[in-house]
C-alpha cells in the first residue's frame, strides 16, 4: 500500500461516505463552543426542530467576551452579558459538557480542549473560531467554521468537505536560544505568506518541531490558520501521548492501552507524498516581530522596517505604504525603535504555562518601563492561572508592573473591556495584527512572550538575546 | 437558503489585498446573538470616522467620504471586486451576513480565504474567482466607466462586462447546484443518517473512548 500523510490517515478515518466527486461527509468527534459564534447555530436547530446529533461530543464555555477584571462576578456589557447567558441556557438544556464563568477550568475554548483531554491524538475537532487549528498539535484534524456549519454539525455530527492538498513544512536543526515556537511559526507565515497555506492542511515536522513542548507545538498549529490553512498538525510521539495521559477527558486503563495502539500510527509514513514541501532551517530563524497589518509582515527583531520603494509588485507596495500609514512607522527604521505604550501577553496562542514561565524568566526582579500604560498577563485558563500562582509566576508579573487578570481571550481581539485606544502600539503575544484587531485605531506588534516580557522592561522592543 | 442564479449588478471596487473579516464586520458587532443587523456596520472602522458600537444611529455619525462604499456612484452596488485573500482571518459568519444585509451577492477576487469561502455558499453569497489579470482590468475599466455593471451568470459560469468581454469562472459542481436550488446542507446531509449511524457503529468498535 502506498504511503500515507498523517493527513491521509485522519481524513480516511473519519470519511463517512464520498460522492462520485470528492464530495464528502466528514464526521466530528469533537465540537467546541462558545458564546460567540453558537446562539445563532442553536437558534437554527431549534426553528427547524432538531435535536443535538451527539450532545456528548460538545464542550461549551464563554471565552471571548468575558472579562478579565480579578475577582469579577458580573459582565458590565448587557450585549455581552445576554450572549453569555444565551450560552448557559443552551448548554443547559442540552446537557453539555459546560464550564461557565466561576468555574476554574474555564478559559480560551483552545487551551481549555487540550488541558481537559477533549483534544485527543485522532479526532475530527471543529469549533466555530479559526484558530481551532491548534488542537492539530495532538495528531488531530483541526479547522474553524461558521455557524452555518456549527449548527450543521449539532444536526448532524458531520461536515460537507472536499479533501485539502496536503502540505508539509518541514524545520530542520535546532532553533537558537531565546527563539520560540512563536519565532518558528512567524518566520513560516514570513515565508509562505498569510495566503501560503490556502487549500492546504499543513503538517508542521523536522527536528526542530519534534523538539517542541505540546505547548510550543499548539502555538505553531495555532497560526496555521494566519498563514492560510484551516488545519495544521504535529505528528503524535512520546511528548504527545506524555500530555495527554490522565487527562480529565482521557480514556483510562483499557481503553488508555487500546488508544495507544491506534495512536501511535499518527504520523506520515517515510516516503508520503506531500502536495507542497517547505523547508526552514532552524538555526537562522531570529526572533520576530511584525510591523504591519498582516502576520506575513514580519522581520527579526535586528531588522529594519521594509522600504516599499523596493518593492516592485504594485498591489504588495501600496499594501505596505498603507501598513506603514496605518501603523505610523518610517521605512527603514530599525525594530527596536518602535516605541511602545501596551504590553499583552495571553491568548489561545501563548496563553499556556510555559509561556507565562518564558515571560516571568525575563522579568524576573525587574521592573516594567515608566514609559508604558499598560502591561497585561492574561492567563489562557483557571487552571493555567492557579498553576501560574503556585509556581509564584503571579508574584513576579506583579511586582515588575504587570496586571494579573482572568482567564480569557481579552486583549487579542478586544471584545471585552481590554483594547487599545487609536495609535497606540501594543507587543501582544497574540495572533492577528489586522487593522482595529486590538480596538479601532490601535498598533499591533506580534511577538512571543519573551520578546514581550523584554519590550515591558524596555519600553520599545529588544532582542531578547542580548537583554 | 436564498438561491443564486443571475446577478446583473453595480460594482464597487475596493482596491486592497488581504481584506480579512475583523475589517468587513468589526468585533464589538459579533456580540449580537442575532443574526440580522450586519449590514449597517459592514466595514464599520473603514466607513465611518468614529467609533461604532451596537445599536448606534448611523445616520448621526461621520462617513468616511473616501472610502469607496460611500462614494455616491457605488450606492447600490451588490458586487464587490477586490485584491488576493480577501476574507482571511476570524472564521465569523457574520462578515457574510453583514456583506449579504447591506445587499452584496457576489464578491469577485483572484483568491479568497478558505472559511470565508465556506461560509459564502451558506447565505447563497457567490465567491467568483478570477484571475489577478482579468481583475486588474476590471479595476481599470471601473475607474474610467461610471455606472459600471457586470452581468454574473452562474449557470452559464460566465461574467459579461459591458464592453461585451466574457470571462469563465471554475465552480465546484456540488456547490453549484446548491446555490442554484437554495438547498438546505443539513436537510441534504440527514438523508444520510443511516449511514452516518453505520459508521458511527463500527468506529464505536474501533475506538470506544471516542464516544465517552
Amino acid at each position: 500500500m502506498a504511503d500515507k500523510t498523517l493527513y491521509d490517515k485522519l481524513w480516511a478515518a473519519h470519511v463517512v461516505r464520498t460522492d462520485p466527486d470528492g464530495t464528502a461527509l466528514l464526521y466530528i468527534d469533537r465540537h467546541l463552543v462558545h458564546e460567540v459564534t453558537s446562539p445563532q447555530a442553536f437558534e437554527g436547530l431549534q426553528l427547524a426542530e432538531r435535536q443535538p446529533w451527539r450532545p456528548e461530543s460538545m464542550v461549551a464555555m464563554p471565552d471571548h467576551n468575558t472579562p478579565t477584571d480579578p475577582g469579577f462576578t458580573t459582565i458590565d456589557d448587557p450585549i455581552s452579558r445576554l450572549q453569555v447567558e444565551t450560552l448557559d441556557h443552551n448548554a443547559r438544556a442540552h446537557e453539555l459538557s459546560y464550564f461557565p464563568i466561576g468555574d476554574i477550568r474555564r478559559g480560551i475554548v483552545h487551551v481549555v480542549g487540550p488541558e481537559q483531554g477533549a483534544t485527543l491524538p485522532g479526532m475530527t475537532v471543529v469549533c466555530g473560531d479559526s484558530h481551532t487549528s491548534t488542537h492539530g498539535a495532538f495528531g488531530a484534524l483541526a479547522f474553524g467554521i461558521g455557524t452555518s456549519e456549527v449548527e450543521h454539525v449539532m444536526a448532524t455530527q458531520c461536515l460537507i468537505q472536499k479533501k485539502s492538498k496536503a502540505m508539509l513544512v518541514r524545520v530542520d536543526g535546532q532553533i537558537r536560544p531565546g527563539v520560540t515556537a512563536k519565532d518558528i511559526v512567524l518566520a513560516i507565515i514570513g515565508q509562505i505568506g498569510t495566503a501560503g497555506g490556502t487549500g492546504y492542511a499543513i503538517e508542521f515536522g523536522g527536528d526542530a518541531i519534534r523538539a517542541l513542548s505540546m505547548e510550543g507545538r499548539m502555538t505553531v498549529c495555532n497560526m496555521a490558520i494566519e498563514a492560510g490553512a484551516r488545519a495544521g498538525m504535529v505528528a503524535v510521539d512520546e511528548v504527545t501521548l506524555a500530555y495527554v495521559k490522565d487527562r480529565p477527558f482521557a480514556p483510562q486503563g483499557k481503553e488508555w492501552e487500546q488508544a495507544l495502539q491506534s495512536w501511535r500510527d499518527l504520523h506520515s509514513d517515510l516516503h508520503a507524498q506531500f502536495d507542497r514541501v517547505v523547508t526552514l532551517d532552524a538555526a537562522q530563524i531570529q526572533p520576530q516581530v511584525t510591523w504591519g497589518t498582516s502576520p506575513e509582515m514580519v522581520v527579526a527583531v535586528s531588522d529594519r522596517i521594509p522600504d516599499p520603494a523596493q518593492e516592485t509588485d504594485p498591489t504588495k507596495r501600496a499594501g505596505i505604504e498603507r501598513a506603514l500609514d496605518y501603523m505610523g512607522l518610517r521605512p527603514n527604521m530599525p525594530i527596536t525603535e518602535i516605541q511602545l505604550d501596551r504590553v499583552f501577553i495571553g491568548s489561545c496562542t501563548n496563553g499556556r504555562i510555559d509561556d507565562l514561565r518564558a515571560a516571568a524568566a525575563v522579568i524576573k526582579g525587574r521592573k516594567v518601563a515608566p514609559s508604558l500604560k499598560q502591561a497585561l498577563v492574561v492567563p489562557g485558563s483557571g487552571l493555567v492561572k492557579q498553576q501560574a500562582e503556585a509556581e509564584g509566576l503571579d508574584r513576579i508579573f506583579t511586582d515588575a508592573g504587570f496586571e494579573w487578570r482572568e482567564p480569557g481571550c481579552s486583549m487579542c481581539l478586544a471584545m471585552n473591556a481590554d483594547r487599545l485606544l487609536p495609535g497606540e502600539h501594543c507587543a501582544a503575544t497574540s495572533n492577528r495584527n489586522f487593522e482595529g484587531r486590538q480596538g479601532q485605531g490601535g498598533r499591533t506588534h506580534l511577538v512571543s512572550p519573551a520578546m514581550a516580557a523584554a519590550a515591558a522592561l524596555a519600553g520599545h522592543f529588544v532582542d531578547v538575546r542580548t537583554f | 437558503m436564498q438561491a443564486f442564479t443571475r446577478l446583473d449588478g453595480l460594482v464597487v471596487p475596493m482596491d486592497r489585498a488581504n481584506v480579512d473579516t475583523d475589517a468587513i464586520i468589526p468585533k464589538q458587532f459579533l456580540k449580537s446573538i442575532k443574526r440580522t443587523g450586519f449590514g449597517p456596520h459592514l466595514f464599520d472602522e473603514w466607513r465611518y470616522l468614529d467609533r461604532g458600537e451596537p445599536g448606534m444611529d448611523n445616520s448621526q455619525r461621520s462617513p468616511n467620504p473616501e472610502f469607496c462604499l460611500n462614494l455616491p456612484r457605488y450606492q447600490g452596488a451588490s458586487i464587490l471586486l477586490a485584491r488576493e485573500n480577501f476574507g482571511c482571518g476570524s472564521s465569523r459568519e457574520h462578515a457574510v451576513w453583514a456583506l449579504d444585509e447591506y445587499g452584496i451577492r457576489c464578491v469577485i477576487a483572484p483568491s479568497f480565504a478558505d472559511i470565508f469561502f465556506t461560509n459564502c455558499f451558506k447565505s447563497g453569497l457567490l465567491p467568483l474567482q478570477l484571475p489577478a489579470e482579468t481583475v486588474d482590468s476590471l479595476f481599470r475599466e471601473i475607474t474610467t466607466r461610471p455606472g459600471y455593471r457586470l452581468t454574473v451568470d452562474l449557470l452559464a459560469q460566465s461574467v459579461l462586462t459591458p464592453k461585451g468581454a466574457v470571462f469563465g469562472f471554475q465552480i465546484d459542481p456540488f456547490r453549484k447546484e446548491c446555490l442554484i436550488n437554495g438547498w438546505d446542507d443539513i436537510e441534504l446531509t440527514l438523508r444520510h443518517a443511516e449511514d452516518i449511524r453505520a459508521y458511527e457503529a463500527r468506529r464505536r468498535q474501533q475506538a470506544p473512548w471516542l464516544f465517552q
